[in-house]
Protein backbone atom coordinates (compact mmCIF):
# COMPACT_ATOMS: atom_id res chain seq x y z
CA UNK A 1 0.00 0.00 0.00
CA UNK A 2 3.39 2.72 0.00
CA UNK A 3 5.50 2.50 -2.05
CA UNK A 4 9.03 4.28 -2.03
CA UNK A 5 11.04 4.96 -5.21
CA UNK A 6 14.54 6.26 -5.06
CA UNK A 7 13.67 8.36 -2.14
CA UNK A 8 16.49 10.89 -1.34
CA UNK A 9 16.83 13.80 0.88
CA UNK A 10 19.49 16.49 0.87
CA UNK A 11 20.21 18.99 4.48
CA UNK A 12 22.41 21.62 2.61
CA UNK A 13 25.34 19.51 1.35
CA UNK A 14 24.44 16.59 3.66
CA UNK A 15 23.22 14.14 1.63
CA UNK A 16 20.84 12.32 3.93
CA UNK A 17 19.29 9.95 2.38
CA UNK A 18 20.78 7.98 -0.89
CA UNK A 19 18.15 6.84 -2.96
CA UNK A 20 15.73 4.21 -0.49
CA UNK A 21 12.84 2.12 -2.51
CA UNK A 22 10.98 -0.46 -0.91
CA UNK A 23 7.27 -1.04 -0.48
CA UNK A 24 4.72 -1.86 2.25
CA UNK A 25 1.99 -4.03 2.25
CA UNK A 26 -1.24 -3.50 4.22
CA UNK A 27 -1.03 -4.77 7.93
CA UNK A 28 2.54 -4.95 7.60
CA UNK A 29 4.76 -4.24 10.90
CA UNK A 30 7.89 -2.87 9.71
CA UNK A 31 10.52 -1.97 11.96
CA UNK A 32 13.25 0.81 10.86
CA UNK A 33 16.69 0.16 12.67
CA UNK A 34 20.25 1.32 12.31
CA UNK A 35 23.00 3.46 13.81
CA UNK A 36 22.10 7.12 14.97
CA UNK A 37 22.35 9.50 11.92
CA UNK A 38 21.60 6.72 9.50
CA UNK A 39 18.46 8.54 7.83
CA UNK A 40 15.73 6.64 9.92
CA UNK A 41 13.55 9.16 11.47
CA UNK A 42 14.27 11.39 8.23
CA UNK A 43 13.19 8.32 5.68
CA UNK A 44 9.83 8.15 8.04
CA UNK A 45 9.37 12.02 7.97
CA UNK A 46 9.30 12.30 4.22
CA UNK A 47 6.97 9.66 4.32
CA UNK A 48 4.13 12.13 5.68
CA UNK A 49 6.21 14.85 4.16
CA UNK A 50 7.52 16.33 7.55
CA UNK A 51 10.41 16.98 5.42
CA UNK A 52 10.14 17.26 1.96
CA UNK A 53 12.24 14.76 -0.14
CA UNK A 54 14.92 16.36 -2.55
CA UNK A 55 13.70 14.03 -5.06
CA UNK A 56 11.89 10.22 -5.39
CA UNK A 57 8.35 9.44 -5.05
CA UNK A 58 6.12 8.49 -2.41
CA UNK A 59 2.59 6.49 -3.56
CA UNK A 60 0.17 5.55 -0.92
CA UNK A 61 -2.91 3.18 -2.28
CA UNK A 62 -1.86 4.42 -5.41
CA UNK A 63 -2.03 7.98 -5.03
CA UNK A 64 1.54 9.97 -5.05
CA UNK A 65 2.11 12.15 -2.54
CA UNK A 66 2.73 15.67 -3.24
CA UNK A 67 2.61 18.99 -1.71
CA UNK A 68 -1.23 19.46 -2.55
CA UNK A 69 -2.66 16.52 -1.33
CA UNK A 70 -0.41 16.22 1.86
CA UNK A 71 -3.14 17.42 4.13
CA UNK A 72 -5.70 15.02 3.53
CA UNK A 73 -3.28 12.41 3.01
CA UNK A 74 -1.92 13.04 6.70
CA UNK A 75 -5.26 12.71 8.27
CA UNK A 76 -4.55 8.82 7.04
CA UNK A 77 -1.36 8.70 8.56
CA UNK A 78 -0.91 8.09 12.38
CA UNK A 79 2.31 9.73 13.79
CA UNK A 80 4.12 9.12 16.96
CA UNK A 81 6.73 11.46 18.39
CA UNK A 82 10.02 10.69 20.43
CA UNK A 83 8.93 13.56 22.48
CA UNK A 84 5.09 13.05 22.41
CA UNK A 85 4.05 16.19 21.98
CA UNK A 86 0.65 16.69 23.51
CA UNK A 87 -0.82 20.20 23.32
CA UNK A 88 -0.14 20.96 26.89
CA UNK A 89 -3.19 23.76 27.06
CA UNK A 90 -5.83 20.91 26.33
CA UNK A 91 -6.73 18.01 28.25
CA UNK A 92 -6.10 14.29 27.50
CA UNK A 93 -9.74 13.97 26.11
CA UNK A 94 -9.42 17.30 23.89
CA UNK A 95 -6.26 16.08 22.50
CA UNK A 96 -8.04 13.21 20.97
CA UNK A 97 -11.16 14.89 19.87
CA UNK A 98 -9.70 18.23 18.32
CA UNK A 99 -8.59 16.89 14.93
CA UNK A 100 -11.47 14.46 14.65
CA UNK A 101 -13.50 17.61 14.96
CA UNK A 102 -11.70 20.10 13.51
CA UNK A 103 -10.18 18.58 10.21
CA UNK A 104 -12.40 15.54 9.76
CA UNK A 105 -15.18 17.33 10.97
CA UNK A 106 -17.09 14.62 13.07
CA UNK A 107 -19.44 15.48 15.73
CA UNK A 108 -18.30 16.62 18.79
CA UNK A 109 -20.25 13.63 20.47
CA UNK A 110 -19.06 10.75 18.40
CA UNK A 111 -15.11 12.15 18.39
CA UNK A 112 -15.65 12.06 22.59
CA UNK A 113 -17.38 8.72 22.78
CA UNK A 114 -14.53 7.25 20.02
CA UNK A 115 -11.53 8.99 22.43
CA UNK A 116 -13.05 7.27 25.57
CA UNK A 117 -13.35 4.39 24.16
CA UNK A 118 -9.56 4.62 22.70
CA UNK A 119 -8.42 6.05 26.49
CA UNK A 120 -10.02 2.77 27.74
CA UNK A 121 -7.58 0.78 25.78
CA UNK A 122 -4.47 2.31 26.48
CA UNK A 123 -5.58 2.78 30.03
CA UNK A 124 -6.05 5.69 30.68
CA UNK A 125 -9.77 6.41 30.79
CA UNK A 126 -9.24 7.87 34.38
CA UNK A 127 -6.73 10.40 32.83
CA UNK A 128 -9.44 11.66 30.62
CA UNK A 129 -9.40 15.78 32.13
CA UNK A 130 -6.23 15.88 33.30
CA UNK A 131 -3.93 17.86 31.45
CA UNK A 132 -0.78 16.48 29.72
CA UNK A 133 1.98 18.06 32.16
CA UNK A 134 0.14 15.82 34.77
CA UNK A 135 1.06 12.63 33.04
CA UNK A 136 4.15 10.47 33.07
CA UNK A 137 5.75 9.95 30.11
CA UNK A 138 4.74 6.94 29.44
CA UNK A 139 1.04 8.27 29.79
CA UNK A 140 1.92 10.51 27.34
CA UNK A 141 3.00 8.60 24.97
CA UNK A 142 -0.03 6.34 25.24
CA UNK A 143 -1.79 9.27 25.00
CA UNK A 144 -0.21 10.52 21.82
CA UNK A 145 -0.77 7.09 20.57
CA UNK A 146 -4.24 7.49 21.23
CA UNK A 147 -4.81 10.56 19.45
CA UNK A 148 -2.91 9.68 15.98
CA UNK A 149 -5.71 6.71 16.43
CA UNK A 150 -8.70 8.88 17.16
CA UNK A 151 -7.95 10.05 13.58
CA UNK A 152 -9.25 6.53 12.32
CA UNK A 153 -6.08 6.30 9.95
CA UNK A 154 -4.85 2.96 8.10
CA UNK A 155 -1.11 3.55 8.91
CA UNK A 156 0.55 4.54 11.76
CA UNK A 157 4.09 5.91 11.61
CA UNK A 158 6.48 5.73 14.84
CA UNK A 159 9.48 7.59 15.36
CA UNK A 160 11.31 6.11 17.96
CA UNK A 161 8.59 6.20 20.63
CA UNK A 162 10.23 4.99 23.60
CA UNK A 163 13.71 6.94 23.29
CA UNK A 164 12.85 9.50 25.51
CA UNK A 165 11.26 7.45 28.16
CA UNK A 166 12.31 6.24 31.53
CA UNK A 167 13.37 2.69 31.03
CA UNK A 168 10.34 1.31 33.60
CA UNK A 169 8.02 3.41 31.12
CA UNK A 170 9.14 1.19 28.15
CA UNK A 171 7.46 -1.45 28.80
CA UNK A 172 3.89 0.07 28.75
CA UNK A 173 3.87 1.83 25.58
CA UNK A 174 5.50 -1.07 24.11
CA UNK A 175 2.48 -3.41 25.10
CA UNK A 176 -0.09 -0.96 23.70
CA UNK A 177 1.59 -0.96 20.27
CA UNK A 178 1.97 -4.84 20.34
CA UNK A 179 -1.70 -4.75 20.76
CA UNK A 180 -1.63 -2.13 18.07
CA UNK A 181 -0.16 -4.37 15.54
CA UNK A 182 -2.07 -7.88 16.67
CA UNK A 183 -5.24 -5.80 15.66
CA UNK A 184 -3.60 -5.59 11.99
CA UNK A 185 -2.29 -1.76 11.81
CA UNK A 186 -0.16 -1.15 9.50
CA UNK A 187 2.80 0.50 11.38
CA UNK A 188 6.40 1.74 10.22
CA UNK A 189 8.50 2.02 13.66
CA UNK A 190 11.61 3.37 13.57
CA UNK A 191 13.15 1.87 17.30
CA UNK A 192 16.19 1.52 19.32
CA UNK A 193 14.29 -1.84 20.62
CA UNK A 194 15.74 -5.03 19.40
CA UNK A 195 13.81 -7.16 21.10
CA UNK A 196 10.37 -5.52 20.47
CA UNK A 197 11.50 -5.01 16.43
CA UNK A 198 12.38 -9.06 16.43
CA UNK A 199 9.31 -10.24 18.35
CA UNK A 200 6.51 -7.59 16.56
CA UNK A 201 7.62 -6.51 13.63
CA UNK A 202 7.07 -8.83 9.89
CA UNK A 203 9.81 -7.10 8.38
CA UNK A 204 13.19 -5.25 9.33
CA UNK A 205 14.62 -1.91 7.50
CA UNK A 206 18.14 -1.78 8.14
CA UNK A 207 19.48 1.87 7.33
CA UNK A 208 23.44 3.10 7.63
CA UNK A 209 24.65 6.00 5.84
CA UNK A 210 21.17 6.85 4.17
CA UNK A 211 21.02 3.64 2.49
CA UNK A 212 18.73 0.47 2.54
CA UNK A 213 21.87 -2.12 3.45
CA UNK A 214 19.35 -4.53 4.32
CA UNK A 215 15.46 -5.80 4.01
CA UNK A 216 15.00 -9.14 5.76
CA UNK A 217 12.41 -10.75 8.12
CA UNK A 218 13.53 -10.63 11.63
CA UNK A 219 14.46 -14.29 11.91
CA UNK A 220 17.18 -13.51 9.03
CA UNK A 221 18.12 -10.43 10.03
CA UNK A 222 18.89 -11.41 13.93
CA UNK A 223 20.56 -14.58 13.22
CA UNK A 224 22.37 -14.51 10.47
CA UNK A 225 22.81 -11.01 8.92
CA UNK A 226 24.15 -10.13 5.36
CA UNK A 227 25.78 -7.32 5.49
CA UNK A 228 29.15 -6.68 7.33
CA UNK A 229 27.58 -3.27 8.97
CA UNK A 230 24.42 -4.95 10.39
CA UNK A 231 26.94 -7.96 12.02
CA UNK A 232 28.49 -5.37 13.80
CA UNK A 233 25.26 -3.22 14.40
CA UNK A 234 23.82 -5.94 15.99
CA UNK A 235 26.92 -6.95 18.05
CA UNK A 236 27.08 -4.10 19.60
CA UNK A 237 23.64 -3.81 20.36
CA UNK A 238 22.23 -7.47 21.37
CA UNK B 1 -1.57 75.41 54.14
CA UNK B 2 -0.02 73.89 50.59
CA UNK B 3 -2.79 71.85 49.92
CA UNK B 4 -6.50 73.83 49.55
CA UNK B 5 -9.03 71.03 47.85
CA UNK B 6 -11.72 72.93 48.54
CA UNK B 7 -11.62 74.83 45.24
CA UNK B 8 -11.55 71.84 42.95
CA UNK B 9 -13.79 69.66 45.18
CA UNK B 10 -16.90 70.86 42.89
CA UNK B 11 -14.65 69.79 40.07
CA UNK B 12 -13.76 65.88 40.67
CA UNK B 13 -16.69 64.91 39.39
CA UNK B 14 -15.91 66.48 36.12
CA UNK B 15 -12.28 64.96 36.21
CA UNK B 16 -13.38 61.66 37.07
CA UNK B 17 -16.02 61.74 33.58
CA UNK B 18 -12.61 61.84 31.81
CA UNK B 19 -12.19 58.12 32.88
CA UNK B 20 -14.91 57.12 29.98
CA UNK B 21 -12.89 59.11 26.97
CA UNK B 22 -9.79 57.11 28.91
CA UNK B 23 -11.04 53.78 28.52
CA UNK B 24 -12.61 54.40 25.16
CA UNK B 25 -9.58 55.44 23.58
CA UNK B 26 -7.47 52.32 25.74
CA UNK B 27 -9.88 49.53 25.14
CA UNK B 28 -10.77 50.62 21.27
CA UNK B 29 -6.81 51.29 20.45
CA UNK B 30 -6.02 47.84 22.25
CA UNK B 31 -7.97 45.51 19.83
CA UNK B 32 -6.89 47.77 17.31
CA UNK B 33 -3.37 46.95 18.53
CA UNK B 34 -3.94 43.23 19.17
CA UNK B 35 -5.88 42.32 15.93
CA UNK B 36 -3.24 44.36 14.07
CA UNK B 37 -0.31 43.09 16.26
CA UNK B 38 -1.41 39.10 15.32
CA UNK B 39 -1.61 40.08 11.77
CA UNK B 40 1.46 41.85 11.68
CA UNK B 41 3.24 38.62 13.66
CA UNK B 42 2.07 36.27 11.12
CA UNK B 43 3.34 38.12 8.46
CA UNK B 44 6.41 38.60 10.11
CA UNK B 45 6.73 34.65 10.93
CA UNK B 46 5.35 34.10 7.53
CA UNK B 47 7.55 32.81 4.01
CA UNK B 48 6.01 35.56 2.00
CA UNK B 49 8.34 38.00 1.25
CA UNK B 50 6.54 41.10 0.79
CA UNK B 51 4.39 40.65 3.84
CA UNK B 52 7.67 40.76 5.91
CA UNK B 53 9.19 43.39 4.59
CA UNK B 54 5.81 45.38 4.78
CA UNK B 55 6.15 44.10 8.49
CA UNK B 56 9.29 44.68 9.69
CA UNK B 57 9.14 48.37 7.83
CA UNK B 58 5.88 48.99 9.63
CA UNK B 59 7.19 48.36 12.79
CA UNK B 60 10.21 50.24 12.55
CA UNK B 61 8.45 53.48 11.61
CA UNK B 62 5.72 53.30 14.34
CA UNK B 63 8.75 52.29 16.89
CA UNK B 64 10.88 54.81 15.58
CA UNK B 65 9.40 58.33 15.91
CA UNK B 66 7.19 59.52 18.51
CA UNK B 67 4.04 58.41 19.60
CA UNK B 68 3.09 62.29 20.02
CA UNK B 69 4.45 63.44 16.57
CA UNK B 70 2.19 59.96 14.63
CA UNK B 71 -0.51 61.90 16.68
CA UNK B 72 -0.42 64.79 15.43
CA UNK B 73 0.21 63.73 12.08
CA UNK B 74 -3.21 61.52 11.89
CA UNK B 75 -5.06 65.05 13.81
CA UNK B 76 -3.54 67.31 11.57
CA UNK B 77 -1.53 66.67 8.71
CA UNK B 78 -4.25 63.82 7.44
CA UNK B 79 -7.12 66.47 7.04
CA UNK B 80 -4.42 68.48 5.14
CA UNK B 81 -4.01 65.91 2.63
CA UNK B 82 -7.16 64.23 2.72
CA UNK B 83 -9.90 67.36 3.36
CA UNK B 84 -11.56 65.74 5.42
CA UNK B 85 -11.72 66.27 9.31
CA UNK B 86 -11.09 63.95 11.48
CA UNK B 87 -12.46 64.30 15.26
CA UNK B 88 -9.81 63.86 18.72
CA UNK B 89 -11.44 60.74 19.43
CA UNK B 90 -11.01 58.58 16.51
CA UNK B 91 -7.50 59.94 15.68
CA UNK B 92 -6.53 59.61 19.32
CA UNK B 93 -7.82 56.06 18.50
CA UNK B 94 -6.27 54.97 14.83
CA UNK B 95 -2.81 56.75 16.63
CA UNK B 96 -3.15 54.39 19.60
CA UNK B 97 -3.99 51.55 17.72
CA UNK B 98 -1.39 51.79 15.14
CA UNK B 99 1.45 52.61 17.19
CA UNK B 100 0.70 49.55 19.60
CA UNK B 101 0.29 47.03 16.73
CA UNK B 102 3.85 47.86 16.11
CA UNK B 103 5.05 46.92 19.78
CA UNK B 104 2.37 44.10 20.26
CA UNK B 105 3.38 42.36 16.70
CA UNK B 106 7.17 41.96 18.35
CA UNK B 107 5.78 40.49 21.25
CA UNK B 108 3.92 38.45 19.68
CA UNK B 109 6.52 37.00 17.30
CA UNK B 110 8.76 36.35 20.25
CA UNK B 111 5.94 34.06 21.93
CA UNK B 112 5.35 32.14 18.42
CA UNK B 113 8.88 31.86 17.98
CA UNK B 114 8.80 30.39 21.93
CA UNK B 115 6.53 27.83 21.17
CA UNK B 116 7.88 23.96 20.97
CA UNK B 117 8.33 23.32 16.96
CA UNK B 118 7.33 19.97 17.83
CA UNK B 119 3.82 21.73 18.52
CA UNK B 120 4.03 22.62 14.54
CA UNK B 121 4.83 18.96 13.42
CA UNK B 122 2.37 17.12 15.63
CA UNK B 123 -0.52 19.62 14.24
CA UNK B 124 1.17 18.99 10.41
CA UNK B 125 0.84 15.34 11.02
CA UNK B 126 -2.88 15.67 12.22
CA UNK B 127 -3.43 17.36 8.97
CA UNK B 128 -4.14 20.62 11.12
CA UNK B 129 -4.94 23.40 8.62
CA UNK B 130 -2.47 26.73 9.34
CA UNK B 131 -5.17 28.96 9.96
CA UNK B 132 -6.76 26.29 12.55
CA UNK B 133 -3.34 25.18 14.13
CA UNK B 134 -2.32 29.10 14.65
CA UNK B 135 -5.47 29.77 16.01
CA UNK B 136 -5.80 27.04 18.01
CA UNK B 137 -3.00 25.64 18.89
CA UNK B 138 0.07 27.77 18.38
CA UNK B 139 -1.73 31.05 19.60
CA UNK B 140 -2.91 30.08 22.90
CA UNK B 141 0.46 28.72 23.84
CA UNK B 142 2.28 31.73 22.65
CA UNK B 143 -0.21 33.92 24.90
CA UNK B 144 0.56 32.48 27.87
CA UNK B 145 4.13 33.08 27.74
CA UNK B 146 3.33 36.75 26.94
CA UNK B 147 0.41 37.45 28.86
CA UNK B 148 3.23 38.95 31.10
CA UNK B 149 4.51 41.24 28.45
CA UNK B 150 1.30 42.21 26.95
CA UNK B 151 0.09 43.94 30.08
CA UNK B 152 2.88 45.47 30.63
CA UNK B 153 1.87 47.14 27.28
CA UNK B 154 -1.53 47.96 27.84
CA UNK B 155 -0.45 49.21 31.19
CA UNK B 156 1.82 51.55 29.30
CA UNK B 157 -1.17 52.81 26.77
CA UNK B 158 -3.19 53.49 29.65
CA UNK B 159 -1.09 55.79 30.66
CA UNK B 160 0.92 57.07 27.56
CA UNK B 161 -2.87 57.68 26.06
CA UNK B 162 -2.73 61.17 28.81
CA UNK B 163 -0.56 62.46 25.25
CA UNK B 164 -4.34 62.97 23.60
CA UNK B 165 -4.26 66.56 25.57
CA UNK B 166 -2.34 67.55 22.94
CA UNK B 167 -5.63 67.64 20.11
CA UNK B 168 -7.70 68.72 23.25
CA UNK B 169 -9.38 65.19 23.93
CA UNK B 170 -11.31 65.56 27.39
CA UNK B 171 -9.52 62.79 28.74
CA UNK B 172 -8.72 62.61 32.29
CA UNK B 173 -5.33 64.80 31.92
CA UNK B 174 -6.96 67.36 29.80
CA UNK B 175 -9.64 67.39 32.86
CA UNK B 176 -7.65 68.04 35.48
CA UNK B 177 -5.49 70.86 33.24
CA UNK B 178 -8.56 72.46 32.76
CA UNK B 179 -9.69 72.62 36.38
CA UNK B 180 -5.77 73.96 37.05
CA UNK B 181 -6.40 76.66 34.29
CA UNK B 182 -9.77 77.68 36.02
CA UNK B 183 -8.63 77.55 39.64
CA UNK B 184 -5.55 78.63 39.41
CA UNK B 185 -4.45 75.41 41.76
CA UNK B 186 -3.12 73.03 39.64
CA UNK B 187 -1.45 70.75 42.31
CA UNK B 188 -4.78 69.18 43.67
CA UNK B 189 -6.50 68.64 40.19
CA UNK B 190 -2.80 67.15 39.03
CA UNK B 191 -2.72 65.07 41.90
CA UNK B 192 -6.51 63.59 41.39
CA UNK B 193 -5.42 62.52 38.18
CA UNK B 194 -2.24 61.20 39.10
CA UNK B 195 -4.35 58.74 41.45
CA UNK B 196 -7.07 57.93 39.10
CA UNK B 197 -4.67 56.47 36.84
CA UNK B 198 -3.04 54.81 39.55
CA UNK B 199 -6.01 53.25 40.33
CA UNK B 200 -7.07 52.42 36.77
CA UNK B 201 -3.14 50.45 36.45
CA UNK B 202 -3.94 48.89 39.75
CA UNK B 203 -6.97 47.28 38.24
CA UNK B 204 -5.46 46.03 34.97
CA UNK B 205 -2.40 44.58 36.88
CA UNK B 206 -5.11 42.66 39.20
CA UNK B 207 -6.81 41.53 36.28
CA UNK B 208 -3.47 40.42 34.16
CA UNK B 209 -2.87 38.19 37.41
CA UNK B 210 -6.26 36.96 37.45
CA UNK B 211 -5.66 35.81 33.32
CA UNK B 212 -2.42 34.38 34.02
CA UNK B 213 -3.51 32.28 37.17
CA UNK B 214 -6.20 30.91 34.87
CA UNK B 215 -4.74 30.36 31.65
CA UNK B 216 -1.87 28.59 34.06
CA UNK B 217 -4.08 25.65 34.99
CA UNK B 218 -2.46 23.42 32.50
CA UNK B 219 0.47 23.53 34.29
Amino acid sequence: MIKVENLKKNFGKNEVLKGISTEIKEKEVIAVIGPSGSGKSTFLRCINRLEVPTSGNVTIDGTLITEKNIMKVRENLGMVFQHFYLFPHKTVLENLTYAPINVKGISKAQATKTAEDLLKKVDLFEKRNEYPNRLSGGQKQRVAIARALAMNPTVMLFDEPTSALDPEMVKEVLEVMKSLAETGMTMIIVTHEMGFAREVADRILFLEGGKLLEEATPEEFFTAPKSERAKEFLEKVL
Amino acid sequence: MMFDFSKVVPSIPYILEGIGVTLQIVVFATIIGLILGIILALCKIGTIKPLRWFADFYTSIFRGTPLVLQLMIIYYAVPQITGIKIDPMPAAIAAFGLNSGAYISEIIRAGINAVDKGQLEASKALGIPYTKMMKDIILPQAMKNILPSLMNEFITLNKESAIVTVIGALDIMRRAYVVGGATFRYLEPLLIAGLIYYVMTLVLTFFGKLMEKRMGRSD
